[in-house]
């Protein structure tokens, strides 16, 4: 990392280095861009994963934390950060053409911060309508209900991009039209049964071919970041949850960790393998789910409905253990609110046996079925480079031959202590992201197998005191959710509710790839993708 | 009587009657009447019949329960989804082509019920035995096509449209296949009627008789004809995952109800169809010098063994639909014009040459059959 930080200083010589929880390196909004390119394009260890881009209201200043990670090793990290005084009309410059995955972000960071991007090629805003008044995660946002009012009138859809280009003459804001005149046009969402949510992509098509899609999201958006300002850390647990509701335990876990570790509170031994095995059935339900939802997507609904069987099990399991199914409320800050009840072990190890038997079965059924294969193998190929580009992780970007699995990377919980393998695949099509999907819930089994029988005895939650202030700072935790790197984001400035609180949606990064990947295929293969892909929308419209 | 149980003792006797009381004009008169109506009240009663049977037999490929409160074991199900399908509204929908898009239903449905009455349900049981049956009925059952075309094309949905230009595609493609299948059939029966042909199969049935010609052509016909009904893995004008109905997705009431049970008689007008082509139709199993045996099968009514028969490759369709994903647009149309097509013209050249050169069963060993 010295090395990093001579690289640092000799692309921006003024640039602030600190060292907080992580390294941290403040500069000008005009020098960040070419610091970006530079770490990006550092040979040996490149810093070409763009983990969280946020938007910040710091008091008198707004401006951008980036999280700048190495696709070859997830733990090396660097922040970013840089501002503007300008609360008017702030502009900062876009690193979009250096992360793809930046271009939604940004988006976003105008929608809910009123920061707009200087040469990102298309700034409407994320979420939002572009006639919201406000920007609402500033924090003299005025939430007065009569400034927004609620419309029942529909909008028509206006193709049209503002955005502000550099030019050597200075800065020009311009329009470009996403679509043409003559495009075959049709609406995929907001209500469709294959976007799995609500979800809108504007299709424009030629014949049966897919070439251009334009993503519009936020029609369920809850403001939920919003929401944690003014709510305690144990409250802010709940909306957890509420993102990407099939991995809600591993959410849930990652900021009870990221508020561990802030306040140093150590969780006991008990919980953290009822954490790890808890977590491991949450990521085999969720893994049935997206199994189920891609072949329904292909059109096998019977498959759909063995998958379903199974997952019924674990989420008996999870009833059983704490009352909740899908959204089970396990994890608290220090530990876990309900012990494993007496028959968990039993109910497990009968589990594992039969869920390895199903396997097979699914193999026999589906995974050979020579029309599944015909929709699947060689379709939606996504290659390494775009996988990190856009920051898509989980199964789908292991598909495509990047290991970025924060389990081996950054352990957390038990994953240093037990044995399990990292499923990769090179292909980069659907068909490795199924795979992948299966071979790792055999993982899951294997680490469920290593733990069950060793839950040590002991207290199940940490003491705590009732009322948790996190020290000032700023905390990120990663963890590995079903569908890649979910992480939360905690500026705290010493007080029982955060200041800012971000969380990373890993769903977001496999929507953005969606242009890219469905560009020249079939109608039917973009549904079959976005089977593959996998992504929860509440956990985009967060 | 040597076949008590046989419905056309009583539609004999009926006539009888009737020609003993009135002219012979008023007989015909009255009996095109009752026949269409005995065929119209079939048609809704098999339809209904189907849909539970689907949805039972579909329940258990999946480990579940299907219907199972209306009625003992959810029979009358489809008897309330029907009166539900028969009250409901029939939302109008805004800059739709208001003819079209009310014509295109009838379409579907007059051309499924032009075929179902040329189908021989049992000895006698047969509204009109055509000289040209066969011909008859591939003719018949593509007007169906225009009601998916039109339905699509009048909803004014681009969803829908997709829809339709997608099964046009598919159909046209697929009723090659499946005209050419039957023809090797007739090129071995050497007749289009359907009476003379299920005489014919007496002691051997087609499917065995032309032995590899026959036995290809019927797989041929069961997929092509799978097609032709638009149900799964063929199912892409629909595809309720990427078309939400395709289309008939503007469709409600009773006019949906119509695509709704065109789509099931379809699926047995297909299975009835081979049944009676390859599988020996209404007659019962006879072996050639087993008089006891012919006689206890003989027994058993003609139209039990027609939808017995046809029950079983129903059954076959219905495992097909549940088993697999659904095919692309491409492939489909890759599998039809590169493989079922060239094989069939094949295949109807090798019967060709089986029937010329006497090498059907029935020529190969003519003490047995």
């Amino acid at each position: 990392m010295e090395k990093i930080k001579e690289l640092i200083l000799s692309t921006v010589s003024d640039a602030v280095i600190e060292q907080k929880q992580k390294l941290t390196v403040t500069v000008e909004p005009n020098k960040l861009h070419s610091l970006a390119q530079a770490l990006r394009d550092n040979a040996t260890l490149p810093f070409d994963f763009l983990v969280y881009l946020i938007g910040m209201d710091r008091g008198e200043e707004l401006g951008v934390n980036y999280l700048l990670a190495s696709s070859t090793d997830l733990s090396k990290e660097i922040v970013l950060k840089t501002n503007t005084a300008d609360r008017e009309n702030p502009l900062l410059y876009s690193i979009a053409d250096l992360f793809e995955t930046a271009q939604f972000n940004e988006r976003e960071v105008y929608a809910l911060m009123g920061i707009r991007f200087i040469n990102n090629p298309d700034m409407r805003k994320f979420f939002l309508n572009g006639d919201w008044v406000g920007y609402p995660l500033r924090k003299d946002y005025d939430a007065n209900p009569e400034l927004n009012p609620l419309s029942v009138e529909s909008k028509e859809i206006i193709d049209i991009a503002p955005r502000i280009m550099e030019t050597p003459e200075g800065l020009i804001e311009e329009t470009v039209r996403i679509f043409n005149d003559d495009d075959y046009i049709i609406n995929i969402g907001p209500q469709h049964p294959s976007t799995h949510g609500v979800m809108h992509f504007r299709t424009s098509l030629d014949g049966e071919i897919v070439k251009k899609i334009d993503v519009h999201s936020g029609y369920i958006h809850r403001g939920i970041e919003k929401m944690s300002e003014s709510m305690m850390y144990p409250q802010i647990l709940h909306l957890t949850d509420r993102l990407d509701y099939l991995s809600a335990n591993i959410n849930r876990h990652g900021l009870c960790m990221c508020v561990e570790k802030a306040s140093q509170i150590e969780v006991p031994e008990r919980a953290q393998y009822i954490r790890t095995i808890m977590d491991e059935l949450n990521r085999i339900d969720s893994h049935l789910l997206a199994w189920a939802c891609q072949t329904n997507d292909l059109g096998a609904i019977t498959a759909f409905i063995y998958g379903m069987r199974e997952r019924e099990i674990i989420l008996d399991i999870f009833e059983k253990t704490c009352g909740g199914r899908l959204i089970i409320n396990q994890n608290v800050i220090g530990g876990v609110m309900f012990d494993i009840y007496a028959d968990f072990q039993k109910d497990v190890k009968a589990f594992i046996p039969y869920m390895r038997e199903k396997l097979v079965e699914y193999d026999r059924f589906f995974s050979h079925n020579v029309i599944a294969l015909g929709r699947m193998v060689t379709i939606g190929v996504m290659t390494k480079e775009a996988a990190i580009n856009y920051g898509v992780t989980g199964p789908a970007g292991r598909g495509s031959g990047w290991s970025c699995d924060i389990r081996k990377h950054i352990p957390y919980a038990l994953y240093d202590k037990v044995d399990f393998k990292e499923v990769i695949r090179t292909e980069g099509d659907s068909y490795a992201r199924y795979l992948n999907r299966l071979d790792e819930i055999e993982q899951s089994l294997h680490i469920i197998e290593q733990l069950i029988d060793n839950i040590p005895a002991g207290d199940i939650v940490a003491k705590v005191k009732p009322i948790i202030r996190v020290p000032e700072g700023e905390y990120y935790q990663r963890v590995e959710a079903c569908r890649g790197e979910f992480g939360v984001f905690i500026e705290s400035r010493g007080d029982k509710f955060p200041y800012r609180l971000k969380f990373r949606s890993p769903s977001m990064a496999l929507v953005s790839a969606m242009p890219l990947i469905c560009q020249n295929e079939k109608i039917s293969d973009f549904i079959g993708i976005g089977g593959s892909m996998d992504y929860v929308i509440p956990d985009i419209d967060r | 009587m040597q076949e008590p149980l046989e419905i056309s003792n009583l539609t004999t006797w009926l006539d009888t009657t009737l020609r003993g009381i009135m002219p012979s004009m008023w007989v015909i008169l009255i009996e095109c009447v009752l026949v269409g109506v005995a065929l119209l009240a079939a048609y809704a009663v098999i339809a209904l019949i189907l849909i539970y049977a689907e949805r039972k037999i579909t329940a258990f490929f999946q480990a579940r329960y299907g219907p199972n409160r209306v009625g003992k074991y959810g029979i009358l199900q489809s008897v309330a989804d029907m009166i539900k399908i028969l009250l409901k509204e029939i939302v109008k929908i805004n800059r739709v082509d208001r003819f079209l898009f009310f014509a295109a239903p009838f379409f579907m449905i007059v051309a499924s019920m032009l075929t179902f009455g040329a189908i021989p349900f049992g000895k006698g049981l047969h509204a009109v035995d055509f000289n040209i049956g066969v011909l008859y009925v591939t003719a018949v059952s593509s007007l169906g096509i225009i009601g998916v075309l039109l339905a699509g094309w009048s909803s004014n949905n681009k969803y829908s449209m997709i829809g339709a230009m997608r099964s046009g595609a598919q159909f046209v493609s697929y009723e090659l296949s499946a005209g050419f299948a039957l023809m090797t059939i007739v090129v071995l029966a050497g007749t289009m009627q359907f009476s003379t042909m299920i005489e014919g199969q007496r002691y051997c049935w087609n499917l065995f008789n032309g032995h590899i010609s026959s036995m290809i052509a019927f797989v041929l016909y069961l997929i092509s004809g799978h097609a032709e009904t638009n149900r799964g893995p063929f199912d892409i004008p629909e595809a309720e995952s990427e078309l939400t109905a395709g289309y008939h997705t503007e469709y409600s009431g009773l006019q949906f109800g119509f695509y709704y049970l065109a789509e099931y008689l379809n699926m047995f007008i297909i299975a009835s169809i081979a049944t009676t082509v390859f599988l020996g139709g209404y007659m019962p199993i006879q072996v050639h010098g087993w008089e006891g045996f012919n006689q206890v099968m003989t027994f058993i009514p003609t139209y039990v063994w027609f939808f017995g028969k046809t029950a079983v490759l129903i059954f076959l369709s219905l495992w097909v639909r549940w088993s697999f994903p659904r095919l692309r647009i491409d492939q489909l149309l890759n599998l039809e014009w590169k493989y079922l097509l060239p094989i069939n013209l094949v295949n109807i050249v090798v019967m060709v040459i089986i029937v010329l050169s006497g090498l059907t069963l029935t020529d190969l060993f003519p003490s047995l059959f």
